[in-house]
């Protein structure tokens, strides 16, 4: 029997999947001769099933009343965080397809197949924000982990790229084995895998078996390792450095997103009970990850890599506000996720824009004069960097401010105090960047910009940065509401 | 007119301006037409925020201590933040301060900045908003976002026109401010949770229980006290002094270090007042080893600039010496040796301007007897020297006076150690221009520069009025904040006594 009220909910993952066999189907059919086909199809679909989220009454000719909450059971939750944290990924995920918009094209490995991943893997995180049991969680995270393995590899002619697959491949099993003992530790000490009832019997029947908390602490580790906060980061400067730079860019945005979103229900909903227990592992990763990614950020001559280490130290102030917790946390991470997202997509489509005689570099070196040669993406750059760093007036500085607030409203101003005094190391690799534009001579002219994908995510994601400092109303007020509608 | 918003447009004039010239102004290096046109822009700008401050001026009533020219706006209500602006007796000059000494920047960068103009003319501006925001903000958030958002521009702008180390010097200004600024921006937070608005006006008067207020004065103190700077905070200034171009140097020593001055009063003295009256020992301890230490420093400096950059430290000491002195004479004093420091090290680092841009070296031994052949400049340099040094009749003698009164008043061993740096500085400054214009004019190239032209005349014939102005008549000035600073007193004793 169909289930037409959980069909309801579901209907924007619906819609991508069938969008998403559509376009395989054309791939398959077209070759790379349909590859710029299949790529507006992607971001069609993208906009399609976001504007099918924000529709209150989907599907109201097959049923009437409110849209539920719950569908399938209790296996997919469908609350304003989920709306909110999905209406990101798909904004990143159209993005990213803009980003690679010539980019395979001008190496001459254009193939259709890459928007198709880039379309199961957007389904694999939709689910995963909207899991609301283990095993839901679970075929999520998988559906979105392996369409990540190929599209990392996805120059398969090129060594880096494949070593950076593999190694992600390699890792990322070995964090999907850590979270399937987890799952199966806390379903053999519960007898439960969706997320309420595990609430209610963590919270009111006092059942602390130790093996819920290794399982606990299991599955944390796994979503440690997705998000990439320390000590479980180890894949990310290799994975970002080799993976091509269209795909780095969708690493650092929606795939890490949708992983939060998860680790952030996890916690608060199921694992309420235990807050005790896994506040510790979040505090500790969290300073970890804001000193790691600032210290050894400073080090790195590379763009991506050094992107990598600023995604962790950004990882890290994202987990203080998952620590924080409630309605101030999430909300604070909602905003710093927001502006984080864009912000990063910018910097990668500056990267996008660095090639000499036909090839793509990425040292931060070959960056040198851009302000002379190339005055447009360079005070673009500055805009972006001065965001990442957290200096007002910019964009950047309210996320760290939402975020710190509430650490400091939570009574964690030790947690709040390493995150100002971490956000001022990564400012000087920042300020490096910006200094090598500005302050250096030219090493020799760059090729002309990239297409219009690659431009207009820069422009927007630039002007972002100014236009939410005058208006951030808007965007903090979606956040709280999206928080208020957690459910946890 | 009384609804005009008139510092908001004071604050955004300047980033209008500066982006006509991001958007109208073609690129091209070497590009005279355009360069000029840039150049011709941001004065006007400039000067446009000049004229508009002057009609603020007029429209602010002195004998009315509160906050004027209020506006207020939402921007972030679900969490009482407002946009909110306003100006006081002690806030005023800092504005007038900020849009006196752009245009004249600007008519110095005019001749002095020859790479990238347009830029250069951009960075300015901005700074100027930043400037002027950051003074007529009463609203934290926003205060903070201008108080840190002026490290943008001037990081460029000492790291792209520089010196040789500039960008040695850059990174350090700007990672100490950074580093000093982030700290108090977590007791912005705990302020705001406290209160439950960041309306800087509903924070006045002592409303923090005690133990707490002095974990907020320390955080305050570590940005003003690098801001400022006091000793031993104050290694960035010299190199951010000595690499930055002319103008650079300008705002950071006429309006830059002044808003720690300004944060002491507005934050220290009215928002915390009892950790204020608690941590003053400190605070006079550090500003009597400025004074002195700083000068001596100062004598034994073969750069001009850094000659200049470490006898605004002591300076600076003055200034806090007098506002934690408590007493009406200091607050009086170390508000006029802000302004007068603001007009007199602008003088002198354009001074230094107007012979590097001739020689290129601002080694002080590479000159000598320029007093036969460049007559001008030398009249302009003692006029300036002598009020740094703070002779009678010039501004520099009114502040230093008044603040070693309060000092005095509060302990006369402070006068005593203050005034050791009073003659200290009067033997730097005399030597430096002994060393300069007089003996033997022996090096030709020297002979060969040109005195003032009308373009330098015309950037210190303002400066100069104003100085001889504030030396003879203080009252034009000090009648408009002497008011406000008066109730500011009081009120801050009535709550150390009470409390």
């Amino acid at each position: 029997m169909v289930d037409l009220q959980s069909l309801r909910i579901v209907l924007p993952e619906v819609q991508l999947a069938i969008v998403g066999f559509v376009a395989l189907i054309a791939a398959a059919a077209g070759g790379t001769r349909v590859t710029r086909a299949v790529g507006l199809l992607a971001i069609g679909g993208f906009a399609l099933a976001g504007g099918t989220l924000f529709c209150p009454e989907r599907l109201k000719f097959l049923l009437n009343g409110a849209l539920p909450v719950f569908g399938f059971g209790t296996q997919f939750i469908d609350d304003s965080f989920a709306r909110f944290v999905k209406a990101l990924i798909l904004a990143a995920s159209a993005l990213s397809v803009m980003l690679s918009w010539s980019y395979f094209e001008k190496n001459g490995e254009e193939r259709p197949e890459y928007p198709v991943l880039i379309l199961f893997a957007t389904l694999g995180m939709m689910l995963m924000v909207s899991a609301s049991d283990l095993l839901s969680l679970y075929v999520g995270l998988e559906l979105q982990s392996l369409s990540l393995y190929v599209l990392a590899a996805f120059r398969r002619d090129d060594a880096r790229s494949s070593e950076a697959g593999l190694k992600y491949f390699v890792l990322g099993a070995l964090s999907s084995g850590l979270l399937l003992y987890g799952i199966s530790l806390i379903y053999g000490y519960t007898g439960k895998t969706d997320f309420l009832s595990l609430a209610s019997a963590l919270r009111n029947h006092g059942l602390m078996e130790p093996g819920v908390v290794v399982g606990m602490a299991f599955i944390c580790a796994a979503l440690a390792f997705k998000v990439s906060g320390v000590p479980f980061h180890m894949w990310t400067p290799d994975v970002y450095e080799g993976a091509p730079t269209p795909v780095t860019a969708f690493f650092a945005a929606a795939p890490k997103m949708a992983a939060l979103a998860m680790f952030t229900r996890f916690l608060l909903l199921p694992m309420n009970g235990l807050s005790a227990q896994w506040h510790q592992i979040i505090v500790f990763v969290s300073i970890a990850s804001m000193l790691w990614g600032a210290f050894a950020g400073l080090v790195q001559g590379n763009m991506k890599r050094l992107l990598a280490y600023s995604s962790i130290a950004n990882v890290g102030y994202l987990l203080v506000a998952v620590a924080v917790g409630g309605q101030p946390g999430v909300q604070a991470m909602l905003i710093y996720l927001s502006i984080y997202v864009l912000n990063t997509l910018g910097a990668f489509a500056v990267v996008l824009c660095l090639r000499r005689n036909g090839k793509a570099v990425d040292a931060i070196a070959d960056l040198s004069g851009l302000s002379k040669t190339n005055p447009a993406v360079a005070l673009a750059m500055t805009i972006l960097m001065f965001s990442l760093a957290g200096v007002p007036p910019l964009a950047g500085f309210f996320g760290k401010y939402f975020v710190f607030l509430s650490a400091v409203d939570a009574g964690m101003v030790p947690l709040a105090i390493v995150g100002v005094l971490s956000s001022v190391v990564t400012a000087y690799y920042y300020l490096r960047i910006i200094k090598v534009m500005y302050f250096d001579e030219p090493k020799g002219a760059l090729d002309p910009m990239p297409d219009w994908g690659v431009k207009s995510v820069l422009g927007l994601a630039s002007l972002a940065m100014v236009v939410l400092t005058f208006v951030p109303s808007p965007l903090v007020d979606a956040a709280l509401r999206a928080a208020r509608g957690f459910i946890g | 007119m009384t609804d005009f918003p008139i510092l908001s447009a004071l604050t955004f004039l300047p980033l209008l301006g500066a982006l006509i010239i991001l958007l109208f102004v073609r690129d091209g290096e070497g590009n005279k037409t355009s360069e000029k046109v840039a150049q011709q822009i941001a004065l006007w700008t400039s000067l446009a925020t000049l004229a508009l401050s002057v009609q603020m001026l007029r429209q602010f009533d002195p004998s009315n201590t509160g906050f004027q020219l209020m506006e207020r706006f939402v921007w972030i209500p679900s969490f009482n933040i407002a946009y909110i602006k306003g100006i006081d007796g002690i806030s005023v000059w800092f504005v007038m301060i900020s849009t006196i000494l752009t245009p004249i920047c600007i008519l110095s960068a005019i001749g002095g900045v020859k790479k990238r103009v347009k830029e250069f003319m951009i960075a300015m501006l901005v700074l100027e908003t930043m400037m002027v925001g950051m003074f007529t903000a009463l609203d934290f958030v926003l205060f903070y976002l201008f108080f840190e958002g002026v490290l943008i521009p001037m990081y460029l702008i000492i790291g792209v026109w520089g010196g040789e180390k500039r960008t040695y010097a850059a990174y350090k200004f700007f990672l100490y401010t950074f580093l000093g600024s982030v700290l108090m921006l977590v007791a912005i937070f705990a302020m705001a949770i406290h209160m439950g608005t960041t309306d800087m006006t509903a924070m006045m008067g002592g409303k923090f229980p005690p133990q707490m207020a002095a974990w907020l004065w320390l955080a305050f103190f570590a940005s003003f006290a690098v801001k400022t700077p006091m000793w031993p905070f104050h290694t960035w200034l010299p190199y951010a002094h000595v690499e930055a171009p002319t103008a650079g140097s300008v705002i950071l020593a006429g309006v830059l270090l002044k808003m720690g001055g300004y944060g002491f009063i507005r934050i220290g003295i009215q928002m915390l007042p009892e950790a204020s009256k608690h941590f003053a020992p400190l605070v006079i301890a550090l500003s009597l080893i400025a004074i002195v230490y700083t000068s001596l420093v100062a004598l034994a400096q073969t750069d001009m600039k850094k000659l200049i950059a470490y006898s605004s430290v002591a300076h600076m000491g003055y200034v806090t010496l007098g506002i934690f002195s408590f007493t009406e004479q200091g607050f009086d004093g170390a508000m006029f040796v802000m302004l007068s420091h603001t007009f007199v090290a602008a003088a002198l680092f354009l001074c230094v301007g107007v012979v590097y841009d001739r020689l290129h070296t601002r080694e002080i031994s590479r000159y000598g007897g320029m007093a036969s052949n460049m007559p001008r400049y030398a009249l302009v340099f003692m006029i300036f020297m002598l009020a740094s040094v703070g002779l009678p009749g010039t501004s520099g003698f009114v502040g230093e006076f008044l603040s070693m009164q309060g000092a005095f008043l509060a302990n006369s061993w402070y006068a005593l150690v203050a005034a050791t740096g009073m003659v200290l500085g009067a033997a730097y400054m005399l030597w430096l221009y002994r060393r300069l214009f007089y003996g033997p004019l022996v090096k030709d190239d020297v002979r060969a520069m040109p005195d003032l032209n009308a373009r330098e005349i015309a950037m210190f014939a303002p400066l100069l009025i104003i100085v001889l102005w504030m030396g003879i008549h203080p009252d034009t000035f000090r009648h408009v904040y002497a008011p406000t600073l008066e109730k500011a007193l009081s009120a801050f004793q009535s709550h150390v006594q009470g409390g």
